[in-house]
């Protein structure tokens, strides 16, 4: 029954996965690591029920917390890269290298 | 008879004769501490302070002839020298005051001579506070009750010859020959600092008066030390003393220590320092008396040096030079003397005394001539200077007839006590002190011919004069000494019996026979010689430049190839190890550190190249390491 629920979490967790190693715009990349964490969450949330008990529940509300903590960060990083650079691309940003 | 105890003393002179060794080296400390403040009358403080060493000298000399036989060998303790080791003492005896004695006499002749000689030069202070340390640490050698205080003697008199070989140090030359004569008296310090060890490993003390003739025998008898031993100490004392005084093997350093001045020569390189061998073997007669192969050596190689330095004598054109060859060879004949016993050495020293003064005489000589002569040494560019500096001349002239042993002066009686010994103990050795005696013949009247007589060869701007009186009246003082010296303490055995409660008296007393086939024979070579001399350099004209010579001029002109020999054994190997320590440093270990930095460096160079700086690659590294622990959990789970 919760199996369903699983597969979706893997799939959700691997588009997301693929979607931040090719895509290029940096938005796009933090909606997919957005997309992986909600993957995780799903993950958890079925976990929980189908054990029974709320840890996966409780969990699942810490990392809601963390992403929306680490949107607000994530994205004026991305908005002052792209006011300094007119560019969103990450492979732009690669100027911390050997 | 044997020596006599030493018996602690502390009244009269003799209670006080630690300020022989003060007094020059308070002058000393005054000239370098104070400058050139001193410089007007640093001269005269330095004779001052050498004359008041000498009369302390004298008044204790007259104390311990007062004093019966058996009560002549007197220890003066000052203080605690190296706890548990050695006192800082003195041992007033016939010995050590007999050294004292002409140590501070012609030393303070040396002083009042030097203030003529170095009148012009700008170092004359400096000089001076060099003789007076020197002075100073010779008195310590000869006066010390142990051979710990010995050795800081001997270090002393080590270092103010080198200061004063050196003292002209803006000339190459001179500053290589002191170097040379360090190093190589280095050898010799070796072999008497392992001697030290072994006798206070063996005997658990260094003080003389524990190391008689009866403890040595007593400690060979009791096991406590082996005949090899014994026999081991003497040897490495006599390297130390070969060092000192300049004996085969290790003679190199004297002929070019003559780059000193020549009062240095005369004090240092003739008189007193180069005879400290001598006194060292004397000093340690107990140990070669109980060692017959180490006394056989010590002959060995007094006559050896004795040919060699006669035979380097007669080819040297520098007047410095050939008296150093012959200072060589006449320390060998002491050396011989030394080797053979209570008889030999009352020769041993008495020709030690003489030659203190007839070589002082010749080398003051020599450097009144370079003086008159513009500093030139060449005896090819001397001649006729006879007419010119007559004081000079035969103040010479007097030191050379003692020293070829001319019937009646010095080194008639002294050399003959030596070779008459000789031969008594060992035929071989004295017939060869005979021909050494036949060549000193040659190579001195050469000397005198080539410089005092024959056509002059002078240089176009030489104008010879006399030398001042403060130069000539100490070359008259040594000259007096010259002659009547060796009568004084040959006859009845006087110096022998003089020396008696400090080295022991042989059984038999030798008496002099002037007439003997040994006496007569060496006469008879030294006539030829001097003869061989007048016919080659007096009455034939003595070219300006040297000739090329045959192959033995050349053989002895270049030392006997010491020099070349010491090159080929010790210096090119040395400098080969020395090249292959800095290739092992530079290739091997510093290889070894530069290459791992480099490996290391190489290898972090290729590693940080993953670091692109694309987020994406880094991702796929986090995806790929969490898939990896992902499947490792997996792994472990399941089984």
């Amino acid at each position: 029954m919760t199996t369903h629920y699983l597969v979706l979490s893997a799939l959700l967790f691997a588009i997301g996965a693929i979607g931040v190693l090719v895509r290029r715009n940096a938005i796009v990349v933090f909606m997919c690591v957005e997309l992986m964490l909600n993957a995780c969450n799903l993950a958890f949330v079925t976990f929980a029920r189908q054990q029974g008990n709320l840890d996966g529940q409780i969990i699942a509300f810490f990392v809601m917390v963390v992403a929306a903590a680490e949107v607000v960060i994530g994205l004026a990083i991305i908005v002052m890269i792209f006011r300094t650079r007119r560019s969103a691309s990450v492979d732009d940003a690669n100027l911390l290298k050997y | 008879m044997e020596p006599a105890e030493i018996i602690q003393h502390s009244g009269g002179v003799i209670g006080v004769s630690w300020l022989m060794v003060a007094l020059p080296l308070l002058g000393a400390a005054i000239l370098l501490l104070f400058g050139r403040r001193t410089d007007r009358w640093g001269h005269l403080l330095g004779v001052a302070m050498s004359l008041g060493a000498f009369a302390v000298a004298v008044a204790a000399f007259v104390q311990l002839l007062g004093l019966p036989e058996a009560q002549r060998r007197q220890g003066v303790r000052l203080y605690e020298f190296i706890p548990g080791l050695a006192d800082m003492g003195l041992l007033i005896d016939p010995l050590s005051i007999s050294f004292a004695l002409l140590i501070t006499g012609v030393g303070s002749l040396i002083h009042i001579y030097s203030i003529g000689y170095m009148s012009h030069d700008p170092g004359r202070r400096r000089f001076f506070a060099y003789l007076n340390l020197f002075v100073a640490a010779m008195l310590l050698l000869v006066l010390a009750d142990n051979y710990v205080v010995l050795f800081v003697g001997w270090e002393g008199v080590g270092l103010a010859s080198y200061l004063l070989i050196g003292f002209w140090q803006f000339k190459p030359t001179a500053a290589a020959a002191a170097k040379k004569a360090f190093i190589v008296n280095r050898v010799g310090d070796f072999g008497l600092l392992i001697a030290i060890f072994t006798i206070w490993t063996t005997f658990g003390s260094v003080a003389f008066n524990e190391l008689t003739g009866g403890a040595v025998d007593g400690a060979i008898s009791s096991g406590d030390a082996s005949q090899g031993t014994i026999t081991a100490v003497g040897l490495l004392l006599l390297l130390g003393a070969c060092g000192k005084s300049a004996q085969l093997p290790l003679q190199s350093w004297l002929l070019d220590a003559m780059e000193g001045p020549t009062p240095v020569s005369a004090l240092i390189h003739a008189a007193t320092m180069v005879t400290a061998g001598v006194y060292l073997v004397v000093r340690s007669g107990a140990f070669f008396e109980a060692a017959p192969t180490a006394q056989l050596v010590v002959t060995i190689v007094g006559v050896a040096t004795l040919l060699a330095g006669a035979i380097i004598g007669c080819a040297k054109d520098d007047i410095k030079k050939g008296l150093a060859g012959s200072t060589m060879s006449q320390i060998g004949y002491m050396m011989l003397g030394a080797g053979l016993g209570p008889v030999g050495y009352a020769f041993a020293i008495a020709h030690l005394i003489a030659h203190g003064f007839f070589k002082a005489n010749m080398f003051l000589g020599a450097g009144s001539v370079m003086h008159a002569m513009n500093d030139e040494v060449d005896m090819r560019k001397y001649g006729g200077l006879f007419s010119v500096m007559k004081v000079t001349a035969a103040t010479f002239m007097i030191g050379y007839l003692a020293i070829i042993g001319f019937p009646l002066l010095s080194g008639y009686f002294t050399k003959d006590g030596i070779i008459e010994t000789a031969m008594e103990h060992n035929q071989i050795l004295g017939w060869l002190a005979v021909v050494g005696a036949g060549i000193t013949g040659f190579y001195m009247s050469r000397m005198v011919f080539m410089t005092f007589f024959g056509k002059r060869r002078w240089a176009d701007d030489a104008h010879p004069h006399e030398s001042p009186s403060v130069m000539t009246v100490p070359l008259i003082l040594l000259s007096i000494g010259s002659v009547f010296l060796g009568a004084f303490l040959i006859l009845d055995n006087r110096l022998m019996r003089f020396l008696a409660p400090a080295v022991g008296l042989p059984e038999h007393l030798p008496g002099f026979h002037p007439f003997s086939v040994p006496g007569l024979t060496t006469l008879a070579l030294v006539a030829v010689g001097v003869v061989y001399a007048w016919f080659r350099y007096g009455a034939a004209e003595v070219p300006r430049l040297a000739p090329r010579g045959s192959f033995l001029t050349t053989f002895a002109r270049r030392d006997l190839y010491g020099d070349a020999l010491n090159e080929a054994l010790f210096m090119r190997p040395g400098q080969w190890l020395a090249r292959f320590a800095v290739f092992f440093d530079n290739r091997g270990i510093d290889g070894l550190v530069n290459g791992l930095a480099a490996g290391i460096g190489g290898t972090s160079g290729r590693l940080r190249r993953i670091q692109t700086g694309y987020v994406r690659s880094y991702a796929l590294s986090i995806l790929f390491g969490a898939a990896v622990v992902v499947g490792a959990l997996l792994y472990v789970g399941n089984m």
